[in-house]
């Protein structure tokens, strides 16, 4: 559907993309995932042809987009684009979202009918004859969510969607993302910092970093799987440790980390050199002597920091090697876990994700 | 200075018996200057749409011109003018000279550099993201200027109204071109400058009041406008 290859972006000296490579599939949604300033805004205004690419080409619908302004128009009518922070034109509601119709040609009834449906979808449905220049920042973002659906685009561009909105605005529009996408097919593709939402929404998603595309992947490969350090550190990975597989017994490791040995399943044999990635949410941490566990490691430590993240912990353990455990406050009550607390960490073997690095 | 205020008890009584003299020159400035801001707005818009939506060289230098040329002298206006439509100019065929459409010509000559360079200063005010955002919805080019034009649309009437100032308020172009002629080219400013030379004071102050009304609803609908 959509098609990027070798694409460079500059801005006078700025590098702003470097060598994008990637395909979008029909009914998609691709999620950009990446930090601010990390180029996200610019692919999706690459793809709605509002810039061009320095050098490489876009492909939509496997035609070249370097085209006549004409055929650029139709292939863009074929799109909508909601900005980050979308601008509001003078005048109503009604005629902020009909005006992609009227550019269409489109007749006076059935934009009527059209525009109605539409501010129905994004729950604006009073809001017709309101100044758009007067709307609040998320009010504003939903108009121009039901600006884009009002003209029934085949490809939906979604820069940080529901960056402006409160929590039960941002639910709706998760839902009528997926029902778009599920109902109409529509590809959509979608930026955002947000990692939970990528994961909620996502077919696919490509992380972005430093300029670059650096992993393409489904939620659980980004996940579970990153592909650097760069990336695991960018979707919350916060176990990363540099180690030597010592022994494999049937696909059953020994990575030494320091002095600290722990077993993951991977293939690598003895004396490869590996990083091992581990999600704070595997770890389990447990009072006592640390026999309940089942889980192949537990290592002993004395917790050295506490953080509350919203609804759970953040817990920092140091067990010779400095450990990251991410459990629910309820837990850290029932364990009553406190700073300077010996506490037993476990986790599985196959919750463990190896790479081989350079030794 | 007791004739100066009976020169102000004169023209108050010129104004309110609704002389027909005062009423008759009132009319034909407004008539004059009203035709000739329409003029200019029809030729500065488009022009100020095209230097504003189109890159090319000499772009910058071209706006530092039309912006020079916001004051040019309003008597060079008259000459330039003259010039074009006298028996020897190249429109001289047209009898122009000494009409009312002449001083309409003058007048829309004069006016044209002030009207682009604010046609162009309104369009520059509309923000990017604005014109992103009406690409992006699908518009043609033709569709994105006219869209654009019509965001910027008070900030340009507000440039149309200044012109319309400029124009009834001026007096060099008028006096070159209609030559103040009585009862077909005198205007408000030419036939102040004419009475106040004949002495005529009182018929002077009146339409200084007129004129000077006339000024005070322009600006008025200049602040209302840039209000929205």
């Amino acid at each position: 559907m959509i098609e990027l290859v070798h694409v460079d972006k500059r801005f006078g000296e700025n590098d702003v993309l470097k060598d994008l490579t990637f395909r979008v599939e029909k009914g998609e949604i691709f999620t950009l995932i990446g930090p601010s300033g990390a180029g996200k805004t610019t692919i999706l205004r690459l793809i709605n042809l509002l810039d061009d690419p320095t050098t490489g080409m876009i492909l939509i619908d496997g035609k070249d987009t370097r085209v006549s302004e004409g055929e650029r128009v139709a292939l863009r009518r074929m799109m909508s684009f909601v900005f980050q922070k979308p601008a509001a034109l003078r005048g109503n509601v009604f005629q902020n979202v009909s005006l992609g119709l009227k550019f269409r040609g489109i007749p006076p009834g059935e934009i009527r009918q059209r525009v109605t449906e539409a501010l129905g979808l994004v729950g604006l449905e009073d809001y017709e004859e309101r100044e758009a220049t007067t709307l609040s920042g998320g009010e504003l973002q939903r108009v121009a969510i039901a600006r884009a659906l009002v003209s029934r685009p085949e490809i939906l561009l979604l820069d940080e969607p529901t960056a402006n909105l409160d929590p039960g605005s941002i639910e709706r529009i998760e839902n009528l993302i997926s029902s778009l996408n599920t109902r109409f097919r529509t590809t959509i593709i979608l930026s955002t910092h947000d990692m939970v939402q990528g994961q909620r929404l996502a077919t696919r998603i490509a992380v972005i970093l430093d300029r670059k595309i650096r992993q393409v992947g489904d939620s659980r490969q980004i996940f579970y799987q990153p592909g650097s350090r760069e990336v695991a550190r960018m979707v919350g990975v916060e176990n990363i440790f540099d180690g030597t597989v010592t022994a494999n017994e049937d696909g059953l490791a020994s990575i030494t980390i320091g002095s600290t040995t722990i077993f993951a399943t991977c293939h690598y044999p003895a004396g490869t050199a590996v990083t091992a990635f581990i999600r704070p949410e595997e770890l389990l941490l447990l009072g006592g002597d640390g026999m309940k566990s089942s889980a192949r490691n537990t290592l002993r430590g004395i917790i050295s920091r506490v953080t509350p993240v919203g609804p759970n912990i953040r817990i920092q353990v140091d067990a010779g090697i400095s450990l990251v455990a991410i459990i629910t406050r309820r837990s850290y009550d029932d364990l009553a876990l406190s700073p300077g607390a010996p506490v037993h960490t476990s986790f599985k073997a196959n919750a463990i994700h190896v790479m081989t690095r350079a030794p | 200075m007791s004739e100066i205020i009976e020169g102000f008890i004169q023209a108050v009584e010129l104004i309110i018996s609704l002389n027909p003299e005062v009423l008759e020159i009132t009319a034909r400035s407004l008539l004059i200057s009203l035709a000739a801001t329409l003029c200019a707005s029809l030729i500065s818009i488009p022009i100020g749409g095209f230097i504003h939506f189109r890159k090319f060289g000499g772009k910058r230098g071209l706006i530092t011109i039309i912006q020079t040329l916001y004051a040019l002298p309003t008597v060079i206006a008259g000459l330039f003018v003259f010039l074009l439509l006298s028996r020897v100019g190249p429109f001289g065929f047209l009898g122009l000279l000494f009409t009312p459409s002449g001083m309409i010509v003058g007048q829309t000559v004069l006016i044209i550099p002030l009207m682009v360079g604010m046609t162009l200063i309104a369009l520059s005010g509309v923000k990017q993201s604005i014109q992103d955002e009406v690409v992006s919805l699908g518009a043609t080019t033709t569709q994105t200027v006219m869209t654009i034009i019509r965001e910027a649309r008070f900030a340009i009437l507000g440039g149309v109204i200044l012109g319309f100032g400029r124009a009834i308020s001026e007096v060099g172009a008028a006096m070159i071109i209609g030559g103040n002629i009585r009862g077909y080219t005198r205007v408000l400013t030419t036939a102040i400058a004419l009475e106040t030379s004949m002495g005529n004071i009182a018929f002077s102050i009146a339409l200084g009041i007129i004129l000077l009304g006339i000024a005070m609803v322009v600006t008025v609908a200049l602040f209302l406008v840039q209000e929205r």
